[in-house]
């Protein structure tokens, strides 16, 4: 494969198996940069594995991905340097200051020390944290820490930003916020975002494209309106039960179960 | 207000390569470890109690026995420097769960999506649990100064036990680390944590010399790494204090044991995440 300038991720035939079990079978995508992408799909369909896959964590079991121009399996370093990641869980480093967990990564990210200090203002301040950048991260709420990550994730400008569930647990009002706040990321950078949800409301709200994923392949592809269109309904929750019904009422693992509350309790 | 900026810009701050990166990045993880250390320095007082007791309590009892031939030195200046070690490895072959406990709040899979090296994530923390295990020198210091043990105050000795500590904690936690991403979970990681200690505290020279152990011990000693560190603590640590192996061997030992621990931890340190 090679880099393609109007696509910001293109995957091919990108398979993951854990022992018997296919987790991503197959997968075949053309992001185009700019991109505001919502993979959705019930619990184990496979969407948290294809950012890990995306995002070098996890090797491909066969297959390949180019994100931002740079392939997962030949150049992992280049597709570091290029994305931003804010996990499914609440990363952020509860014993230090917002600044302090910005700082580790403007570090890592190798932004220059004469403008280190001035994105880390200018990230505090884009995600409406300005005056809680010297507070210690353990005070603040669910919805400030996920803006803060994001902030992390966005501090070196990246071309892609990989987001897994950025507003899983958190109240209508920090949601919107969440969202209103990517919608500006977008706008101000241009930057295509691979995000993943639950919440039907959200996505169709928020993203340009959808994927529905099912047992690890993509069940379908397409603008929210042309989803509803296809399934004949008239919500985005009806489209996700006509693509993913079945699949749902398979029974899922206690442990992910048990992982997605814990993870609901913690961001309240 | 944000300022616009062409996307290649994050290629062009990492055209940086190799060792520069590696440092930068190292130190960043450092810096984050220091200022915890700062926020709440609590666990050293509560760390300074083990060493405390084998020396007070265990180094009285024992050195008014007489039993254990320590050469012109008495047992109690005998045992301090491999008190001191004892408490290094104590404190750093449990420091990989710090790394279970960073996968399960996500922290570590942030760093793993970020351009730095595995091996700075690694190094960073092994130098992080050597700056942790310095505190227990100072400890050690103040107990041995109060029981009249003859310190060797010499600058080129002081450096020399500080940097002894830092390696020996970079090298044990490192292991810690490595068999953090072999076992994954915090419940086995303790099981194997307290397998591992003791056997590596008394198969060495940390409390009686090897010249009174069985042959097969004697040699057993000799694959221990905590049996160099002890040599390299007791040559500099006390006055007149001789090396077994030479210090230049201690040390070479254990850089040549980091050094391999790094990289091979490096490699399995994505496989936590998986």
């Amino acid at each position: 494969m090679h880099p393609d300038g109007s696509n910001a991720i293109v995957t091919e035939h990108l398979t993951r198996e854990f022992g018997t079990r296919t987790a991503v079978d197959s997968l075949n995508l053309k992001i185009a940069s700019g991109t505001m992408f919502g993979l959705l799909g019930p619990n184990g369909a496979g969407k948290s594995t294809t950012i890990r896959m995306l995002c070098t964590m996890l090797p491909p079991t066969r297959g390949d991905a180019i994100v931002a121009g740079h392939s997962i399996l030949l150049d992992a370093a280049g597709v570091r340097r290029s994305i931003g990641y804010v996990s499914q869980m609440l990363s952020a480093d509860g014993a230090l200051t917002g600044a302090e967990n910005l700082m580790l990564f403007a570090r890592i990210y190798g932004i220059p020390r004469s403008i280190r200090k001035k994105r880390i203002e200018e990230a505090l301040e884009f995600m409406g944290l300005a005056e809680f950048g010297s507070k210690i991260v353990s005070s603040y709420s669910g919805g400030m820490i996920r803006r803060l990550e994001i902030a992390q994730s966005m501090l070196h400008h990246p071309p892609v930003l990989f987001l897994d569930e950025p507003t899983v647990g958190l109240d209508p009002v920090a949601r919107h916020l969440v969202q209103e706040k990517l919608k500006e990321l977008r706008a101000t950078f241009g930057t295509t975002i691979l995000l993943t949800t639950h919440d039907m409301q959200e996505a169709d709200e928020l993203c340009d494209l959808i994927a529905i994923m099912q047992s690890g392949r993509i069940a379908v592809v397409g603008l929210p309106e042309e989803l509803k269109r296809l399934a004949g309904a008239e919500s985005m929750d009806d489209v996700f039960i006509h693509f993913a019904g079945k699949i749902l009422e398979k029974p899922t693992t206690f442990h992910d179960i048990q992982t997605t509350r814990q993870r609901a309790r913690r961001m309240e | 207000m944000i300022s616009r900026l062409p996307a290649k810009e994050p290629d062009a701050w990492n055209s940086d390569h190799g060792p520069i990166v590696f440092l930068r990045d190292t130190a960043a993880i450092v810096a984050v470890e220091l200022v915890k250390l700062r926020r709440d320095p609590s666990e050293i007082l509560t760390r300074s109690i083990q060493p405390a007791l084998w020396l007070l309590v265990f180094g009285q009892v024992f050195g008014r026995l007489h039993a254990v031939p320590t050469g012109t030195m008495n047992y109690f200046t005998f045992l301090a420097p491999g008190i001191l070690a004892q408490s290094v490895l104590f404190i750093s072959i449990f420091y990989g769960i710090s790394v279970i406990w960073e996968r399960d709040l996500g922290i570590l899979q942030k760093l793993l999506a970020s351009p730095a090296p595995r091996s700075a994530l690694v190094l960073g923390k092994a130098l992080s649990a050597g700056i942790r295990a310095l505190a227990q020198g100072v400890i050690v210091y103040l107990l041995t100064l109060f029981m009249h043990v003859p310190l060797n105050w010499s600058p080129f000795a002081l450096a020399g036990v500080a940097s002894s500590i830092i390696l020996g904690a970079a090298m044990f936690s490192t292991f810690s680390l490595m068999v953090a991403c072999l076992v994954k979970t915090r419940e086995r990681f303790m099981g194997i944590g307290q397998v591992l200690t003791m056997p590596l505290f008394f198969a060495s020279n940390a409390i009686y010399p090897v010249s009174i152990m069985p042959d097969w011990l004697q040699v057993v000693v000799r694959f221990n790494p905590l049996t160099y560190q002890v040599d390299m603590l007791r040559a500099l640590m006390i006055q007149g204090g001789k090396s077994a192996f030479g210090i230049g061997t201690d040390l070479l030992v254990e850089l040549a044991i980091l050094f391999g621990l790094v990289l091979v931890t490096a490699r399995l340190y994505p496989s936590i995440v998986r």
